[in-house]
């Protein structure tokens, strides 16, 4: 039942509203006011918190479910973070008077500033993009500034593997940049000999996810970074997956010029629903004044923003203030929470969990895409037999997956492998609920050869069956509007 | 460690199950030379009750103050329910609704979202939302580009924000779009669309019409939308969401409305929160609804007829077309419009209608309170919503610091955006300020420029 069936008119919540005696006469000539009240709900105080709290019971979360949604590092988000960005005092910080009345609030991003550039290694970070497409968008639109600062105006392409995350290209295309695909070779990495053919004076850079999509390590990274360096190319690292390597590996150590993180994804900031987010991008010294603004900066005991007429050659701003504030507070409660023993460890048993349940999935007759590789925090399963043999497909196991209390993997991602289930565990799971998560998995497998129409109708439920798709995008319903004047 | 369950037995366990000796034996793909380099150090770990009282004491360093700055951040009351159920963990730890049939509640939250966001801007369609009102402004001018069918160039006048404009300028610059900023009116405060009419402006891909402006002042939008569309050009209204509870909305602009309405909807239900986040929102035209960038969900049924959600239209977008998708945007703000979502459920049409109407009368009241205080004046004289420039006879930052003393925060200084102006602030009041709020504000600002000021005899009345 939507929201507006339960309204009725003339209905108001005098206690939500503002008083309105005593208002001076309303001095706004009639040309510029409203003919009539927007058709908004009318309803009780009661009524909303009852429908809204129904709502929330439809969906699946992480505090409901095991989430393996790869690719999307789905882990337990800190309640105390939540609690923490939202005291009273941070929630009244109006973000045209941080310097003189937020310090206690700068130092926060000073410091989270810091932790970032520690754990990529990278030289300056920028708090600023507002998600990790925007960090995208900063990091290749600083590759461009550094090249034509440089006069080097020939560089039109950035490079992309096939198995890249569609925001990379897309990210290229925003900045003016022509995509050129480098194939990936049979056992997962970068084909270097298509890599070394396509490098040349045109080349702007190369945009790396590693590990990568398909859930493995670039073993080939050394030869990748002196291929594109060599050209005269950036290497731009996305941060969609560090979580693997967080704590072991620093994406500066592998001759990354220039990344974005993803704070809801590695630094535990809750993905509400689909955003915020908050995409902080970390460079080298050569590219750090092309940073977006504002950058939080220490001066004796001061911390200031410095912004665009501070840092002429910045992309500048990205947004109206100073980017995602309260995510970037959950992500600093957390990173001061894990402190250093905690990061180290993050990769290990995000490492451990994915490739216990690899094993355990195989034994249960499932088949992996990279069968000879080690898992990184996320690993491919592919259904292509099974479908060939059953009829019931990677889409069919996801939704069957709902109806045993689990969220689904990530399905037909990446591209390159068929029938894909893409699935990260995370390290905050528990090994009983890794076990569940098998045992599930083994039941519908069972269910696929006994009974496959099971599994192709499922699932059987959730609140709603499979949604006519087809007729969402046909006969577009976007919005409700009241019958009487329609 | 926080937030890692394993046991030393569930390790051994796990470890002879994948068959390995140690978990390092798991990063043996990886060069070594790579995991050579330790993490430096970082603050050492705390645990749940440190990290409580370093974040209470970084956050009573930052005491509370009473704040009359807007300029596109607006401090409102919010209803307690909005954020006790938008942080309810199912919405909280949920992701993008993916799978529908696991995801119904925030799928709904988001139609119902649309459904008001089309009630308010009296447009056909809008989008499950954007990052911020200045992005989604970026993207409204890449929409109108892509629609136009020969110009790349866009008006935007000095009226709108002016870090909205240098967001807009950092997103379009590589895409060869050519951003004209027109000027306004100085003693009116807004666009004037005579002058328009006289200058040689060539062929362009759309106008931005910002309502009220970022003065507070109310821009001519009906005269401004019939000149874009007669010049075959988009009208892109940038709109305060909660301004348009009283105020005439986008859809019936001029004779035909304006095309696209973009901006920020903090004020319908967001906290300050030092910037963020926020939310953007894009409403359009049905026709333009192909070209809209962001997530936008559609009410269809499920296999056995039931009314169900789900994400549609997604051929526009990056998963699916890659470089030639309409933007690389893929997250929302999901959580930021369920909040908004309950927000505007709680207080309805007339409820909004109020809050806006109790700002305007506020921001009158204060004005009539400065209007008899010597050494003040309005920068404006037309029509304002909630918003707007004073000057004073004294520098600017002298009267902030002085309030700022006194634990209000008097406005935004103009001067280096607005340096035409001389030292202009920018005062806003909402309905958070009690009538003796503005009192108080008004004898504060007469004490410190009656401090500094003194008229000479005979001197003409400074006041407005």
């Amino acid at each position: 039942m939507l929201i507006f069936s339960l309204s009725r008119r003339g209905r108001v919540n005098a206690a939500q509203a503002p008083r309105e005696t005593e208002l001076g006469p309303c001095v706004i000539p009639a040309e510029f006011l409203r003919t009539d009240p927007p058709p908004l709900p009318e309803i009780s105080e009661l009524d909303a918190v009852r429908h809204y709290t129904r709502l929330s019971q439809l969906n699946y979360s992480i505090d409901t479910q095991f989430y393996p949604l790869g690719s999307c590092t789905m882990k337990y988000n800190p309640r105390v973070a939540n609690t923490l960005a939202m005291l009273p005092q941070f929630l009244a910080l109006h973000p045209a008077a941080l310097e003189d009345t937020g310090q206690g609030f700068l130092a926060c991003m000073y410091e989270l500033q810091e932790i970032l550039k520690s754990v990529t290694g990278l030289a300056a970070v920028s708090l600023a993009p507002m998600a990790g497409a925007q960090g995208e968008f900063a990091g290749v639109a600083m590759i461009r500034a550094y090249h034509d600062a440089r006069g080097d105006r020939a560089r039109r392409e950035i490079l992309v593997p096939d198995a890249a995350h569609g925001t990379n290209p897309a990210t290229a295309a925003m900045c003016g940049y022509t995509v050129r695909e480098i194939p990936t070779d049979t056992s997962g990495d970068v084909d270097t000999a298509a890599l070394a053919g396509a490098v040349g004076p045109q080349t702007a850079g190369l945009m790396l996810t590693n590990p990568s999509t398909l859930g493995v390590f670039e073993r080939h990274i050394a030869e990748i970074e002196r291929t594109v360096h060599s050209a005269g190319g950036l290497l731009y690292y996305d941060g969609a997956n560090l979580n693997a390597i967080l704590g072991k590996v620093r994406p500066s150590d592998m001759g990354f010029d220039v990344l974005h993180l993803n704070l809801h994804k590695t630094f535990s900031t809750p993905h509400g629903g689909g955003g915020p987010g908050s995409g902080p991008v970390a460079v080298s010294a050569e590219l750090a004044p092309f940073l977006p603004v504002p950058i939080v900066e220490q001066h004796a005991e001061h911390y200031r923003l410095a912004d665009e007429t501070m840092r002429a050659q910045s992309i500048g701003r990205l947004s109206a203030h100073i980017g995602q504030s309260g995510v970037l507070l959950r992500a600093y409660v957390y990173a001061r929470m894990l402190g250093t023993t905690g990061m180290r460890r993050v990769a290990e048993f995000a490492t451990l969990n994915a490739n216990y349940l690899m094993a355990e999935l195989r034994k249960a007759g499932f088949e992996v895409a990279y069968p000879e590789r080690r898992a990184s925090h996320e690993f491919t399963v592919t259904l292509k037999a099974l479908k060939e043999r059953t009829g019931v497909n990677a889409m069919d196991i996801a939704k069957r997956l709902l109806d045993k209390g689990f969220y689904a993997p990530t399905t037909y991602f990446p591209l390159l492998v068929p029938e894909c289930l893409l699935i990260e565990p995370t390290e905050t799971e528990s090994k009983q609920t890794l076990d569940a998560f098998v045992l599930a998995m083994k039941e519908i497998l069972r269910e696929a050869q006994t009974d496959p129409q099971l599994v192709k109708s499922a699932p059987h439920t959730t609140p709603v069956r499979r949604l006519d798709e087809t007729k969402a995008a046909r006969d577009l319903d976007l919005a409700w509007r009241p019958a009487a004047s329609a | 460690m926080p937030f890692v369950p394993h046991t030393d037995e569930d390790i051994r366990a796990m470890l002879a199950a994948i068959g390995v000796e140690s978990v390092e034996a798991l990063f043996d793909e990886i060069p070594r030379s790579l995991r050579a380099h330790p993490l430096p150090e970082l603050p050492p770990a705390t645990n749940e009750l440190e990290i409580v009282r370093l974040m209470h004491s970084r956050a009573e360093h930052d005491r509370r103050y009473r704040t009359f700055i807007g300029a596109g951040a607006y401090e409102h009351h919010v209803p307690a329910a909005v954020w006790q159920i938008a942080t309810r963990g199912e919405f909280y730890t949920s992701y993008t609704p993916y799978q529908a049939e696991a995801s119904q509640g925030t799928l709904q939250v988001l139609y119902e979202y649309q459904s008001m966001m089309t009630a308010l801007t009296a447009l056909a369609v809008t989008n499950a939302s954007l990052y911020d009102g200045a992005s989604a402004l970026a993207e409204a001018v890449l929409m109108a580009v892509r629609t136009h069918k020969s110009s790349r160039r866009v008006l935007i006048p000095r009226t709108v924000h002016p870090s909205y404009r240098k967001t807009v300028r950092t997103i379009v610059k590589n895409q060869d779009i050519e951003i004209v900023e027109l000027p306004y009116d100085l003693p009116r405060g807004h666009v004037d669309p005579q002058y328009l009419a006289e200058m040689e402006l060539g062929d362009f891909a759309a106008l931005v019409i910002p309502q009220p402006n970022f003065f507070g002042v109310l821009e001519p939008v009906d005269a401004l939308t019939d000149w874009a569309n007669a010049r075959g050009a988009l009208a892109i209204a940038l709109v305060n969401p909660l301004s348009l509870a009283l105020l005439k909305p986008p859809g019936r602009w001029g004779r035909n409305g304006a095309d696209i309405a973009v901006g920020d909807g903090q004020p319908l239900g967001i906290p300050l929160s030092a910037g963020g986040p926020y939310y953007g929102f894009m409403a359009c035209r049905k026709e333009l609804v192909r070209q809209m960038p962001g997530r936008i969900v559609g009410r269809t049924v499920d296999a056995q007829g039931r009314t169900g959600f789900a994400l549609t239209l997604q051929a526009r977008e990056q998963h699916i077309r890659r470089s030639r998708a309409t933007s690389n945007i893929c997250t929302n703000q999901g959580l930021m419009v369920t909040a908004s979502t309950i927000h505007m459920a709680l207080l309805g049409p007339e409820g909004l209608r109020r809050v806006a109407r109790v700002c305007h009368a506020g921001l009158s009241m204060l004005l009539g309170k400065l209007s008899a205080v010597p050494g003040v004046s309005r920068v404006f004289d037309a029509p304002a919503f909630h918003e707007s420039a004073l000057k004073f006879s004294v520098p600017a930052e002298d009267v902030l610091r002085a309030l700022r003393a006194r634990g209000i925060l008097g406005g935004l200084s103009l001067k280096s955006d607005y340096p035409e102006i001389g030292d202009g602030v920018l005062v806003c009041v909402t309905e958070t300020k009690t009538e003796s709020d503005l009192s108080e504000y008004a004898s504060h600002v007469a004490r410190i420029v009656g401090d500094r000021f003194t008229p000479a005899p005979c001197a003409p009345n400074s006041a407005p």
